[in-house]
């Protein structure tokens, strides 16, 4: 049966409706122009907020690191446990919650598609098992690939076409989005216990440095006519006075050819913008950041905001979380890969009377209210390393109210309030700015057509959340205001009503999206290319690639590449 | 005849995947790359005893039923159980593990796979310290210092050395094959001359004395350039045989011997003149090799795991491990058994939240090993049903353990009969994974690695996750015609 969305507040900023009474018309799967009333299921939205279903552009749900901090992590789980239910199946939360419970929770705030950010290329069968167990949400996920020996070795010879050639097969075999690049060089050194300091490092071994990386691929990303631009996590992420290795990277890659466009996406910008000697002169680097970026075009962001909480921090930069490592004393996993990458997992409670983590909460705010343009700009607690996704509806009350963030703000660490110019800034984010940096934007970084928005033609994911915007003003009441985005009165996906007023109605499957790569070459694995997998990995080439037995639902896009 | 290339060997966790095997007429006809252990498992499939319609027992004798009876009877028995328990998991593919996980839910039953008589410590003492790892691969290309500890790879994982470690060229490491072939040879000729001895041909000689503290000496071949491999164990193993250094430690006394590594490693000195009944001096040289090296590792296993202090042995060798990444760049890693433990422990900590002794009595995933591991429950007597797949607990769980097991009704799913099944109520026979069903398996440093079906199962044989989603499908429709009738 169609669906019909009568008179709700529309928010579409790729539209540019802003809060018109409206309908939205739906059938099948896909947003149309309209539908016959009396044949329709409505929905009375008359007094809610329609917004497109939630995108979230870097958010660790699934995976080989992603398991195994659940696996260390059984006191975060006792606290947090969800029981069966007719409809939807038991598991756990908190911070890193098991595969059922991170769809359903995602689904219940209005997210429909989320990406996972973080997948060593040899484990790629363990994520997509995952995602085929994450109900609820469309994903996709982007392999590590700044580290890749391949990628070394094929930038080091300076041949990037060839690179380019490389970096589509494996964007196909693993079923991936995006390129992702962690701690460039910085992994392949880990292998003996070292690090780059610097994006002029040399990379032991390799005779490169992680600016030849970061262009190389920015510049095989254009080559390979990819719908996302290389998804950064930059070196020296978490040290104090990083700010100016990320000004570095941005600066290095301007000369990429942009078209006014992004050609990169440096995520949990929060974790890249310290300034300071160390960890007692601390303080924020983020004035500095956001005047880089409202100055020039080629770069997006997604904040990677601190919550306060006790959290799991893991990535594929193995040398930082030994930092943590060292700074906390806590247990800590390093798990690196043959010939990729590397990775850590350390728990981590962020806490507002710690001067450091109250400056970072400062930070991840500062950056998302003075970079200009929420184009640039979104959301995210890169979960759960700066705190579960869950959270995000708080953090939305602190940029759409200044009363929110002060009301945390008063309970910081006195110190940290002294060093924090968050008390001058005044702006707030409107519905449609939250729009926006929530959904529109994100899905526009990533190019995702269907997704983000409520024209003709989208994917018909809709969420729905009980506020009116005529009575109530957001930046005043900001409790109101959180709780109606804490549980949606309906989420829509794929023309299916799956929640309701807090409660899963019904299950349901998401596709996998992932890119088939239409080089002009076919890509020729060389008999030479075979016997070097041999040589550098353990297992045999035939049994690395990721086949359609481990998509549930694929959803491949074709992509028309220059090489 | 037809070749099929790259198959995974569905036998132990190293999960050899290079296998080439021949087929003919249905059969695996030769298996090539493949140790005895795999050969025998790639041959076992055409074995003429094999079960090929389920058994139910009647009047206390088993005998011949369909599957859908078989099914059907499963289903009442786990539909009516209050608290059954679903247990072994690890020699059969994830996909099946899923189902497993969701059928184990669905029944409120406690869910545990073999883990729990083998690496349950290592497990829990991951979860309290954490563990630097990485892949295979990793140590391939860059250890130069090889510690095997409590375990004993040429025969429990043959093919260990030759593809991982100490016999594999890697990109900044090579093979130290031709070194230890002199010793393999030599190592094989003691043993042939004892063969002989025992068979009475050669004159018997002295009996080879127990080692003395003397035979720990370091010999200067820790101090030699290139790859380095180290054997600790209470008795000289087939891999002690061909190791540069064998370090003998007395039964029970790991524990000690780690704390007095890690002492030395923190550069404390040891006020005593032996540990462990090993020379300071002696471990002084090995901790000097250990604080040079580029890459080290440790592999353990159940010597470690399952002998005295257990738990304590595990939690003080993955801190010997951080305080050595301090100096330099330290792994270590379990060396797991069955060849998918490492997926069980996978698949029930992404579903469920946790890696093994999940009970979902209560309805949501609780885990409290000692409590909710399946040896506890049956101990305590508390269980009454049980379902076994793909694994023999009869013959390695504690005799009490048994008793309760065997007084309630069982399943037992399995490709071969075995001490369970012969004890069970309902048997059902499956399809050998990895052989005659394809599937997935994670290999002991959590990488995937796809099995393959090379043969037909016997017909009408099912495999695992077909029967236990008949079991599902059949339990809910219980359960839901019991709710109508209420
Ligand atoms: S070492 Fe293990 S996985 Fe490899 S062939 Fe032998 S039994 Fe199979
Ligand atoms: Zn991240």
């Amino acid at each position: 049966m169609d669906l019909l969305i009568k008179n709700g507040f529309v928010y579409d900023p790729i539209n540019g409706i802003n809060g018109e009474r409206m309908d939205i018309a739906i059938r099948n799967n896909k947003i149309v122009e309209s539908v016959i009333e009396k044949n329709s299921k409505i929905i009375d939205a008359t007094g809610l907020t329609v917004f497109p279903g939630g995108v979230d552009i870097h958010t660790h749900i699934a995976g080989s690191e992603v398991n195994t901090g659940r696996l260390v992590r059984p006191e975060d789980h006792e606290k947090d446990f969800v029981r069966k239910t007719s409809v939807t199946r038991s598991g756990v939360g908190y911070s890193i919650p098991s595969t059922f419970t991170t769809g359903y929770r995602y689904s219940l705030m209005g997210y429909t598609t989320v990406m996972n950010p973080s997948m060593a290329a040899l484990e790629a069968k363990h994520t997509h098992e995952e995602l085929n167990d994450i109900p609820m949400l469309d994903k996709a996920t982007y392999p590590l690939l700044g580290d890749w020996w391949l990628v070394l070795e094929t930038i080091q010879k300076g041949d990037l076409e060839e690179c380019a050639r490389y970096v589509a097969w494996m964007l196909e075999i693993t079923k991936g989005y995006a390129i992702k690049i962690v701690n460039p060089g910085g992994l392949e050194s880990w292998g003996f216990g070292r690090n780059v300091h610097s994006i002029d490092d040399q990379i032991p071994n390799f005779g490169i440095t992680p600016r030849d990386i970061m262009c190389g691929l920015a510049k095989v990303n254009k080559m390979l006519n990819l719908p996302h631009t290389i998804h950064l996590h930059t070196n020296n992420l978490g040290v104090p006075g990083n700010y100016e290795t990320t000004l570095d990277t941005m600066k290095c890659l301007e000369s990429i050819p942009s078209n006014g466009k992004p050609v990169v996406h440096i995520t949990h910008l929060q974790f890249s913008s310290f300034a300071g000697e160390d960890w007692g002169s601390f303080r924020s680097g983020a004035a500095e950041i956001a005047g880089y970026i409202n100055n020039h075009d080629h770069v997006s962001c997604d904040m990677g905001q601190i919550i306060f909480t006790d959290t799991t921090t893991m990535t594929a930069d193995g040398p930082f979380e030994y930092t943590l490592y060292q700074l906390s004393g806590h247990k800590w996993v390093n798990s690196d890969v043959e010939t990729e990458t590397s990775g850590g997992i350390i728990p981590f409670h962020y806490k507002r009377k710690n001067p450091v983590n109250a400056i970072q909460w400062s930070i991840g705010l500062e950056l998302a209210l003075l970079i200009k343009n929420p184009w640039k700009v979104f959301m995210t607690t890169d979960h759960p390393n700066a705190g579960p996704f869950t959270a995000y509806p708080k953090i939305l009350a602190w940029l759409a109210s200044k009363k929110a963030r002060m009301a945390t703000f008063k309970r910081l660490h006195k110190k940290a309030q002294k060093k924090s110019i968050l008390p001058s800034i005044d702006r707030e984010l409107s519905l449609y700015d939250i729009a926006i940096v929530t959904r529109a934007g994100q899905a526009k970084a990533l190019n995702l057509k269907e997704k983000g928005h409520l024209g003709v033609g989208a994917d018909a994911d809709v969420a729905i959340f009980d506020l009116n915007p005529e009575k109530v003003d957001i930046a005043n009441k900001f409790r109101t205001f959180r709780r109606a985005f804490t549980n949606t009165a309906y989420t829509i996906k794929g023309g299916k009503i799956l929640a309701k007023d807090g409660e899963i109605l019904q299950q349901a499957e998401g596709k996998t999206i992932w890119l088939d790569m239409q080089t002009k070459k076919e890509i020729e694995i060389s008999e030479e290319i075979k016997k070097k997998f041999r040589e550098y990995w353990t297992v045999e080439y035939e049994n690395y690639p990721v086949s359609e037995h481990y998509i549930k639902n694929s959803s491949p896009i074709k992509i028309k590449a220059d090489v | 005849m037809s070749k099929i290339n790259s198959v995974t060997c569905p036998v132990c966790g190293c999960l050899c995947d290079d296998i080439e095997l021949t087929i003919a007429d249905g059969i695996v006809a030769q298996v090539k790359n493949g140790c005895a252990m795999c050969e025998a498992k790639f041959f076992s499939h055409s074995n003429e005893h094999r079960l090929k319609t389920p058994l139910i027992r009647k009047d206390g004798k088993l005998v011949p039923t369909t599957y859908t009876v078989a099914v059907r009877k499963s289903a009442e028995i786990l539909a009516k159980a209050n608290y059954p328990i679903l247990y072994g998991w690890s020699s059969t593919d994830s996909e099946a593990q899923r189902v497993g996980v969701e059928l184990a839910e669905e029944v409120g039953g406690v869910l545990d796979n073999t883990a729990v008589v083998c690496h349950g410590p290592s497990i829990l003492s991951v979860q309290e310290v954490g563990i630097p790892t990485c892949t295979l691969g990793q140590i391939r290309h860059r250890a130069d210092l090889l510690i095997y500890w409590g375990c004993n790879p040429w025969s429990a994982h043959p093919r260990h050395l030759e593809r991982y470690t100490a016999f594999t060229d890697g990109r900044f490491e090579n093979s130290e094959w031709m070194s230890y072939l002199n010793k393999v040879k030599a190592a094989a000729g003691r043993k042939k001359i004892k063969s002989l001895e025992r068979k009475g041909i050669l004159k018997h000689r002295r009996e080879r004395e127990i080692p003395t503290v003397s035979d720990n000496k370091p010999t200067e071949i820790l101090d030699k350039k290139g790859r380095k491999l180290i054997v600790v164990d209470v008795r000289k193993s087939m891999t002690a045989e061909i190791a540069d250094y064998f370090l003998q430690v007395k039964p029970g006394k790991d524990y000690e011997l780690i704390q007095g590594i890690r002492a030395l490693v923190r550069d404390q000195e040891l006020d005593v003149e032996e540990v462990a009944g090993v020379p300071v001096e002696y471990l002084q040289q090995l901790v000097d090799a250990m604080i040079s090296c580029d890459f080290g590792v440790i592999f353990f296993g159940m010597g470690l795991t399952q002998s005295p202090s257990k738990f304590r042995n595990i939690d003080v060798a993955i801190s010997l491990i951080r305080d050595l990444n301090m100096r330099t760049k330290f792994a270590i890693m379990p060396m797991r058994g069955h060849f998918n433990v490492t997926g069980a422990n996978t698949v029930f900590t992404w579903q469920s939240g946790y890696p093994y002794a999940v009970d979902f009595s209560l309805g949501y995933p609780r885990y409290n090993p000692g409590e909710t591991t399946v040896v506890d429950v049956l101990l305590r007597q508390e269980s009454d049903a049980g379902l076994v797949i793909a694994s023999d607990p009869v013959s390695n769980f504690p005799r009490k353990a048994v008793e309760h097991l065997v007084k309630n009704p069982l399943i037992v799913i399995d490709p071969h009969m075995n001490a369970t099944s012969l004890v069970g109520d309902i048997i059902i026979p499956s399809s050998i994974v990895g052989v005659e069903k394809e599937g997935t398996a994670y290999r002991m440093d959590h990488v995937p690695l796809p099995l393959k079906k090379v043969v037909d199962p016997p017909k009408g044989v099912l495999s695992d996750e077909e029967i236990l989603n008949r079991i599902l499908k059949e339990v809910r429709k219980i359960k839901s015609n019991r709710l109508e009738a209420a």
